[in-house]
């Protein structure tokens, strides 16, 4: 049954291109704080689209906004053009899997039996088939076990099926994630920082990964911090500064921009960068310091938005975000708790 | 103890490749002869008197035929000794010791060791001197001392440990060579390897291995169920938990672990078959009671390890479904003090029960599992508090006339299952099956749905779902989850099992008053006594909660003597358990695989990035 949706995904993709996910003016604000504006997205299936900016510039709210762990104060979010409930689970069910910044992952259970969670949604069997082991029961659930063990394959997990989740390595953790989220049968895949803390062995590995799934027929959607990760990887790639979007575009155009480079990238990325590992990598570092600490991401964002609502604040440039240079610089000061991170 | 005044630098250095034992001086060969020798002896005197006077319960004067504590001692002491020949490698024992003879030498020894001279000790005490003591009470003493010296002498593998640091201060100094002497005496004791695997046998065999162990566990369940006084039932705790201790070092428990995980299915009807005989080895009903107790109790537990062992929902109030069950059962059981004079089949009240049960579990879970972690725990103290002040006011005076408020409902008659009468005596193949033993297998049976309920539920799509949510509610929102509805579910399941049970409760106890209902209370099962069970039998297996829930049943019973520091003594236990085996007493599925995996790998690596 899996098959079949995904051949009929992968035939529909590359041709039709249509959107599978279609953000419009979704904003997001906590009380006072807006850390989400008015953005607009879409994804198109068999696209792998980026988004970057710097730490707290809102981009994992608006994941959450997408995958209905908050409800967007404003603007709506389709997927394959119906609007998507407002809860978390219903919007799995409709197609969105996600995969989270900070490893998420059900660490008693063994490896198998999370990929078999990830399966929930497209198993029927409830409470009473369970008890009375009606027919069918088996049959599902021998099921889902092969098609978790086909997903542990691909990942390249099969022989630590029964292993428990926190016994693994953290690469591996990262990829488990992966495997449960696609366990989903999803249209559209979120992934928050796939990469962070790997080393670059990994980083490929992951790339060969990410490629593989759009592979599968599904689109995804992925937040880094890694330019050479995001821009070898993406079609597209929107910049997100300060809950606004910037600008969206393919990675020339991206990498190109001014403004982007200002607010995140900071000095131009040199043509021949991608031959040479280290500078590609250090010129963001540079200027984005908190890059190395993403669990920060979310006091600065708050702070952002506190720069941007009350102009009084350390901050009195405008909200251009061609003004900022700074932005990044004084964000570590916010000591509010991440609210994100909590939720 | 010994450790500890021994210069670690030195040993750490120099002694290591010999391997010596704690006690150092005592070469290995002659120690190895002391622990045979030791415990020969300890069986011989088994059969000598061990004091002048039948005034030690029990009766010890006799030659020839050990009674009471010198059972115990003799079962010990032969232990022992099939231990020691297998560690010499004598054919035909060495089968007893997969996992290495000398840990399992050591603790056998000290078992002998503890028991003999807790009742050397009984004996001197209560009859007023070591004078009282014949030889053979003298001789069983320094025999069983003889063996535990040997057993420590046994050469064993040290760990490696830090050397002091001169330059510390002397108290640090002192902390640091107690912590050392204590990792020593800790790696004298442990096992040297896993067990080696089962020989590959005809699956015939292996359930006949099944059967016989059954067969001891219902043997070590009547004896300690039918302990007749205090010395013996303590003596019976020290002798079955270090006793228990030896085996499992020695590496058979893995086996047998092994064996039943093989033949899963079996060894559950097994066990069951082998409650179901329970009865039949009594010759009156005053231990039947017991087991009834025990039962309610431990079925109870087993429902409440689905809410907090599975879906992780700390449910302080769990009792309250218990009592629901039970009034419900006996509101249309047809007793005299119930308003409504209804009677109602069995059949019927047991759905009168359980279905009562789930409504209020549904009723009080629909607002507050919308709470997570210890907001939930308070709600649910809350509501079962208010459950017993509520049925206390409705008594008509205070309230509506439903419940009869704190006298409660008494005189509920027994039940009748096609024409079956529970409170008469039956004679069943000789056997004479009285009312509490009638109460005992209906009790069972209950017991075998929450068994099949519990692993049917945990090994399914819910069941995966309940441990998600436990684990990262929100990641199991993000995975699809219904998270609200699973808690539901879990929550509800659990109270009808519990209202299940309280039904047979109604009618075993003749009487239910607000007051049997309690948070906290000297008898068991209360809210409290419940989640201990759960806690100290392990969260989330089936035999946990029927362990814990056994001796938190008996240990108050059988120690009387106790009294009043009862509820002092378990809590004392309880910080020692959770200090020592925070995973219970009967560990994970989860929990081993996991001791298992770090034998191959790694740890995991750190978080750091994420």
């Amino acid at each position: 049954m899996t098959t079949t949706t995904k051949t009929a995904d992968a035939t529909t993709a590359p041709t039709a291109g249509e959107a599978v996910l279609d953000a419009r003016g979704v904003t997001m604000r906590f009380g006072g704080l807006t850390a989400v504006r008015d953005v607009n997205l879409t994804v198109n299936s068999g696209e792998i689209v980026g988004l970057i900016g710097p730490n707290g510039a809102g981009k994992t709210t608006f994941f959450n906004c997408l995958t209905g762990l908050y409800v967007p104060t404003e603007g709506e979010v389709r997927y394959k053009g119906t609007v998507l409930p407002p809860t978390s689970y219903k919007v799995t069910d409709a197609g969105i899997a996600r995969t989270f910044q900070n490893i998420r992952l059900f660490h008693n259970m063994t490896v198998l039996e999370n990929v078999l969670v990830g399966r929930h949604t497209r198993m029927k069997q409830g409470l009473w088939s369970a008890l009375l082991r009606l027919p069918g029961f088996k049959k599902a659930e021998a099921e889902a076990t092969q098609r978790a063990m086909e997903l542990l394959e691909f990942i390249g997990l099969q022989d630590k099926a029964q292993h428990l989740a926190k016994n693994l390595p953290y690469g591996e953790q990262r990829k488990l994630e992966i495997a449960r989220a696609l366990a989903s049968d999803p249209g559209l895949i979120l992934l928050d920082e796939p990469t962070a803390g790997m080393n670059p062995q990994e980083t490929r590995a992951a790339e060969e990964l990410i490629f593989a799934i759009r592979d599968m027929g599904i689109a995804v959607l992925v937040i880094e911090h890694d330019m050479r990760f995001i821009f070898n990887l993406c079609d597209r790639v929107a910049v997100l500064v300060q809950g606004q979007k910037l600008i969206e575009g393919d990675s020339q155009t991206v990498q190109s921009d001014e403004r982007v480079i200002a607010a995140y990238l900071g000095e131009p990325v040199a043509e021949d960068a991608p031959a040479v590992e280290a500078p590609a990598k250090d010129a963001p570092a540079k200027d984005a310091p908190v890059e190395a600490a993403p669990a920060k991401e979310a006091p600065s964002e708050d702070e952002d938005d506190a720069s941007e609502d009350s102009p009084s604040d350390d901050a009195p440039e405008t909200p251009e975000a061609s003004a900022d240079e700074e932005s990044s610089e004084d964000t570590p000061q916010d000591p509010a708790s991440g609210k994100e991170n909590d939720a | 103890m010994t450790t500890i005044s021994e210069n670690p630098q030195a040993a750490s250095v120099s002694k290591r490749d010999e391997a010596t034992g704690l006690i150092g001086f005592v070469p290995a060969k002659a120690a190895r002869a002391l622990v045979l020798g030791g415990a020969v002896l300890t069986v011989a005197s088994c059969f000598l008197s061990w004091t002048w006077t039948p005034a030690f319960p029990g009766d010890l004067t006799y030659y020839g035929s050990p009674a009471g504590l010198q059972l115990q001692v003799l079962v010990l002491g032969l232990l022992t000794t099939l231990f020691a020949l297998s560690s010499y490698g004598v054919k035909g024992t060495r089968w007893l010791t997969p996992a290495g003879a000398d840990a399992a030498v050591k603790f056998a020894a000290l078992a002998t060791f503890g028991t003999t001279w807790y009742t050397v000790a009984a004996i001197s005490i209560s009859l007023g001197g070591p004078v009282n003591l014949e030889p053979g009470g003298a001789i069983v003493a320094i025999a069983t001392l003889v063996t535990l010296l040997g057993a420590l002498a046994l050469p064993f593998e040290r760990p490696t440990v830090l050397p002091v640091d001169p330059e510390d201060t002397g108290w640090d100094q002192f902390k640091h060579r107690a912590g050392n002497g204590w990792t020593a005496f800790k790696g004298a004791f442990a096992t040297t390897g896993p067990a080696r695997k089962l020989p590959p046998m005809h699956s015939s065999v292996e359930i006949l291995i099944i059967t016989g162990i059954l067969a001891v566990a219902l043997g070590v369940f009547t004896y300690g169920v039918g302990t007749e006084y205090d010395e013996l039932f303590l003596g019976f705790l020290i002798t079955a938990g270090l006793g228990f201790a030896a085996v499992n070092k020695s590496g058979l428990m893995q086996q047998a672990t092994q064996l039943t995980k093989k033949h899963q299915n079996l060894t559950i009807a097994g066990a069951f078959t082998a409650a179901a005989l329970f009865p039949f080895t009594q010759t009156d009903d005053q231990y039947a009671t017991l087991g009834v107790y025990i039962l309610i109790f431990a079925t109870v537990a087993l429902g409440l390890n689905i809410v907090v062992g599975l879906a992780g929902l700390l449910d302080l109030g769990y009792v309250a479904f218990l009592g629901v069950g039970a009034y419900a059962a006996a509101l249309v059981s047809g007793a005299p003090t119930s308003p409504f004079g209804v009677h109602f089949p069995f059949w019927a009240a047991i759905l009168v029960g359980a279905g009562a049960s789930l409504v209020f579990g549904v009723l009080i879970g629909a607002p507050t599992l919308r709470l997570r972690g210890d907001y939930l725990a308070i709600v649910t103290l809350g509501f079962g508090e208010i459950f017993r002040i509520a049925v206390m006011n409705t008594d008509g005076t205070s309230g509506p006339d439903i419940t009869n408020g704190s006298n409660g409902i008494a005189s509920i008659p027994n039940l009748s299952i096609f024409g079956f009468d529970f409170g008469a005596e039956h004679s069943i193949a000789g056997f004479t099956i009285g009312r509490f033993a009638n109460y005992f297998f209906l009790m069972l049976l209950i017991m075998a749905v929450v068994v099949m309920v519990f692993r049917r539920s945990g090994d399914s799509r819910i069941g995966r779902a309940w441990v998600a949510i436990r684990e990262d509610e929100t990641a199991a929102l993000a995975m699809g989850i219904n998270g609200f509805r699973v808690k539901l579910i879990a929550f509800a399941l659990g109270a009808s099992l519990a209202g299940l049970a309280g039904t047979v409760q109604a009618h075993v106890t003749y009487t239910v008053t607000p007051e049997q209902y309690l948070f906290a209370g000297p008898i068991p099962p209360n809210s409290a006594f419940l989640l201990a069970a759960v806690v100290l039998g392990g969260m989330g297996t089936m035999s946990g909660p029927l362990v814990g829930a056994s001796l938190l049943f008996l240990i108050p019973n059988k120690l009387q003597f106790m009294g009043e520091y009862q509820l002092f003594a378990f809590g004392v236990a309880l910080i020692l358990l959770m200090r020592f085996r925070p995973e219970g007493m009967i560990a994970n599925r989860r929990n081993q695989l996991e001791f298992h995996e770090n034998d191959e790998t790694p740890a995991p690596l750190a978080k750091a990035g994420a």
